[in-house]
């Protein structure tokens, strides 16, 4: 049924359809109206045999849903930001159990200095701890990506995050086709654990395992991350098929056919990109986009194939391995490795940021004529960091950086773009 | 299990004779039908009180239970001596997920259990002081205030032993640990700090709190009976001297467990809804200084010169313990 | 596309105002996307929020720089920010009050303005007069529709009475109407004037 709904509400409605058995709820900006509207959903009882439990921390979010995963409940929760840094040894912990949890990240940035808005830090901190990781670039996308997450979860027996942009889709209001209970039943069966805290068969779950098998067990994350390479778009296929539209799958391109310049970025970006693209195109620019969906398991191949004919590539991402530069670009160099074509990277929108097309436009001519730097920064205010470096060498006690930056652009307020007040 | 005042008991350790009891009045681990949930086999060390408690009271909590227990187990001793991949001493369901998370874990456990039915089955979660008073003490307290259907029991020996015995919030004062050394002016652990968790549990208004001793097994299966017969958090605070981090016989274990148990250092009570119930009245006061001595943590307190000043201020805790919690017998 | 900015302060309910403008043009078979400028905004902080209305499926996601359209809640954000940054004479604005352009001290500013484009609507007397709260969303959004032509006012009046459920959605949907006929009438007047 079409609606026109927050995204985050879009989402919970999508959750909700999957028959989540286990809920587990601890606010944080931006992903809290999920599961508030989660909360409210199970106590009308339009949620039925679901538990929705208040927990203390994000810790106990993700313990709580381990717990209950380990014992055969399909299990839910969301959280962003510091919260997932917070749960950071639960990240882990699930991936290596095996437990099909689905969580919500709604990108948010990470402190200090403390900031809710959006970037991916968050969910890219945590790229490396085995789960997969899925990112939408629409609220239908984030809506259909959670009824694949589960079924993606539970067939490989391996936790998957959704990652959605915080705020610029969460707080959204979109049109929204929320799908039927029959066909989500359709697609997604009953939960059917592979290990299960069960009295009748006991069995020991998550025993210490030393250097003769340990190695041997992350290799098994490893190879569940490749069968998802395979899986992932079957799913994507299966879900055309019973949804009667797009969601999901590895990668997804864009008027890239005879492109010369290949945009690559994730999430809700892609939207902004795909209007400069369209634009340039219509100026006679060779101009496409690669949109990441899976940017774990990382489809090294498909990026390969879908950019090793390019020109060259630009790589726009909304996270910043601070000391070395982009982390997509990475992936996305180590899938072109061997071939010629020149990978710079843009790092945007850190800390929400605003990424308008008009800079989109200039970067991506820019890149057209070779004119970037490997490590490009979009709209950073250089001036504002020059005079802070400069202040900081004049005095040793220079104080927190942050608050004389604030100072510094409050006597310029008139340069604030409206966005970012 | 019904308690009854049995009158032999031996010299010294007041350990009633089973042998003479009729069959269903003997204690869980004399009966023939304990399940050894905890089997034997692991890697505990000799005299290991953990190992003790834990095989009591979960073969206890497995009768209560028609043995429908499942166990989810912080990071420590405890789990890393009972599940040595590939193999495990564990005959239940039992899962270990992280250090500080074991109450939450077992929360999700006892959500899953009531969506799906669960075949009756009831969850504890159990770690020792480091993963209970520590840094598993911001789940414990959220699992408690949601009342969640979970025993908790912490196996309480007073330091971090895992790691090499190191300070925890239950580490009393005076002791040497490994970070707490028996050097400079003040040897040993910090007076006026540490926890009272039991306490801190009774604050939650939580329907059972319990305190237990390897020393007073009979108790302590009678404890957690009581505890498996009650739903919503329940929490039980088992005193396990540990040979290694103490510096003591492998043989002394139950010995100096009763000592602190009668020296008003450990007192044993029961609390339902946050009011204490029942306390274990000390028979035989003994002065503190019968349980520091049979410890190498607090051979800094004795020798040629001994610390009176020091045992006189662990003395003084006792005594307050026997006041607050009126353990002196009438 | 036609873009809108709506400019006001935390609790006079300017995110929902973008938030039933969107579900208006949903009404209508139309493709839209409602967002706020993403704060953890207080009473009474200033605060924008935006909305598109577009006929095929809105992709972009960047804040609206260049709205077609301005709503201004609260005059009294005149002096604090930059309000019509980004709008060109061609546009729209409509502003919550009960004093002229001139009064306002916009005269000079509203001259390149078409001025059949540009209305105060007393939003905030209207809501206190329907709902009895100086809430001046719904009736802006009324104003909003006379001036923009955008969106029916039977589509603004549906979204209002679903997002305010019973007496308050019909209370507020009244306050609405009377603005869209004030508005209607004001242009008029200007269009005869003219």
């Amino acid at each position: 049924m079409l609606k026109q709904i927050e995204g985050s509400r879009a989402i919970a409605e999508a959750v909700a359809l999957c028959r989540p058995e286990v809920i587990c709820a601890y606010p944080i900006t931006p992903q809290t109206h999920i599961v508030e509207a989660l909360g409210e959903m199970v106590k009308k009882e339009e949620i039925e045999h679901c538990e929705f439990i208040n927990v203390e921390s994000e810790f106990a979010a993700l313990s709580v849903a381990i717990g209950s995963s380990a014992a055969g409940a399909r299990s839910y929760t969301a959280t962003a930001s510091q919260g997932i840094l917070f749960m950071a040894e639960a990240v882990y912990n699930a991936a290596g159990l095996g437990l099909p949890i689905v969580m919500t990240i709604g990108n948010r940035a990470i402190g200090a200095p403390i900031n809710i808005w959006n970037d991916h830090s968050d969910s890219m901190s945590m790229r490396d701890a085995g789960w997969i990781q899925l990112f939408a670039e629409t609220n239908q996308e984030a809506a259909d990506l959670h009824i694949q997450a589960f079924r993606l979860a539970e067939e490989l027996s391996c936790p998957v995050m959704v990652c959605v942009d915080g705020f610029i889709l969460t707080h959204a209001y979109d049109r929204v086709d929320i799908p039927t209970q029959q066909q989500v039943d359709a697609y997604l069966p009953r939960f059917e654990p592979v290990q299960i805290l069960d009295v009748d068969e006991p069995v020991s779950i998550g025993a210490m395992v030393g250097p003769d098998a340990f190695f041997e067990v992350r290799y098994l994350q490893h190879h569940k991350q490749l069968m998802a390479l395979d899986l992932i778009p079957r799913l994507a296929d299966e879900f055309r098929q019973k949804f009667g539209r797009d969601a999901g799958g590895l990668i997804r391109s864009y008027r890239c056919d005879d492109a010369e310049t290949i945009v690559v970025a994730l999430g809700s970006l892609v939207g902004t990109i795909k209007d400069a693209v369209d634009g340039m195109r219509e100026a006679g620019h060779r101009i496409g986009v690669v949109s990441i969906c899976s940017f774990r398991p990382f489809p090294l191949a498909a990026v390969r194939a879908a950019l090793v004919r390019a020109k060259r590539v630009v790589v726009v991402e909304k996270c910043f391995a601070v000391g070395i530069g982009g982390i997509v670009s990475d992936g996305v160099r180590k899938a072109l490795a061997g071939s010629q074509v020149p990978t710079y990277t843009a790092i945007a929108g850190l800390g929400g940021r605003p990424v308008t097309q008009k800079s989109l436009v200039g970067l991506f001519e820019s890149a057209q004529g070779d004119a970037l730097e490997q490590l490009n920064f979009l709209d950073l205010k250089r001036d504002v960091v020059e005079r802070e470096i400069a202040r900081g060498r004049k005095q040793r006690r220079a104080g927190p950086s942050a608050e004389a930056i604030l100072r510094d652009l409050r006597a310029l307020r008139s340069g604030i773009p409206l966005g970012a007040a | 299990m019904t308690q009854q005042p049995v009158k032999f008991y031996q010299t010294g350790t007041f350990t009633v004779g089973n042998r003479l009891l009729p069959g269903d009045e003997r204690a869980v681990q004399a009966n023939m039908r304990r399940t050894n949930s905890l089997n034997s086999g692991h890697r505990a060390c000799q005299g290991c009180g953990e190992a003790l408690g834990a095989r009591y009271a979960i073969d206890a909590a497995m009768q209560a239970t028609g043995n429908r227990v499942i166990a989810i187990n912080a990071t420590g001793c405890l789990e890393v001596f009972s599940t040595p991949y590939p193999e495990t001493s564990w005959q239940i369901p039992w899962m270990h997920s992280l250090f500080g998370n074991a109450a939450a874990v077992a929360a999700g456990v006892a959500a899953a259990l009531r969506i799906k039915g669960g075949k009756g089955a009831k969850v504890i979660a159990q770690g020792g002081d480091g993963g209970t008073t520590d840094i598993g003490f911001g789940c414990l307290s959220g699992m408690f205030e949601r009342n969640d259907d979970v025993l908790y029991i912490c196996y309480d020996n007073e330091a971090y032993m895992n790691t090499g015995v190191q300070r925890s919030s239950a580490t009393p004062p005076a002791a040497r640990t490994a970070t707490t050394m028996s050097v400079g002016r003040h040897p040993g652990n910090v007076f006026g700090t540490g926890k009272n968790v039991p306490l801190i549990a009774m604050a939650h208004h939580i329907p059972y709190v319990a305190t237990a001793s390897v020393a007073n097994l009979r108790d302590l299966e009678a404890k957690v009976t009581r505890a498996m017969g009650v739903s919503g958090a329940r929490y039980i605070h088992i005193h396990v001297p540990c040979p290694l981090g103490w510096g003591s016989q492998p043989a002394d274990t139950i010995k100096i467990a009763r000592l602190a148990v009668e020296s008003g250092l450990f007192p044993l009570f029961e609390a339902v809804d946050g009011e204490v119930t029942a306390r274990y009245q000390l028979r035989r006061r003994v002065p503190v200084e019968d349980y520091l001595r049979l410890q190498r943590r607090f051979a800094h307190l004795f020798g040629a010169t001994p610390d009176t000043q020091t045992i006189a201020a662990i003395q003084a805790m006792a005594d307050r313990n026997v006041r607050t919690f009126g353990l002196e017998a009438a | 596309m036609f873009q809108v900015r709506i400019h006001g302060r935390g609790g006079q309910g300017v995110v929902s105002a973008a938030e039933m403008l969107s579900i208006a043009a949903f009404d209508e078979g139309r493709f839209a996307q409602a967002f706020p400028s993403f704060g953890s905004e207080r009473m009474g902080a200033p605060v924008t929020a935006f909305c598109r209305i577009d006929d095929r499926e809105i992709r972009t996601r960047e804040p609206v720089n260049e709205p077609d359209a301005l709503i201004v809640q609260d005059p009294t954000l005149l002096h604090q920010i930059d309000l019509f940054s980004g709008l060109s004479p061609a546009g729209y604005i409509l502003i919550n009050s009960t004093r002229s352009f001139d009064e306002l001290g916009l005269g000079d500013f509203l001259r390149g303005f078409n001025h059949r484009n540009v209305c105060t609507v007393p939003a905030t007397e209207l809501a206190l007069k329907y709902v009895g709260r100086p809430l001046p969303n719904a009736a802006l959004l009324g104003g909003f529709a006379a001036i923009s032509g955008q969106l029916h006012f039977e589509s603004v009046a549906r979204a209002i009475e679903g997002k305010f459920s019973g007496k308050v959605g019909q209370a507020n949907a009244a306050a609405a109407r009377e603005a869209y006929e004030a508005v209607l009438a004001a242009r008029t007047a200007e269009t005869a004037h003219a």
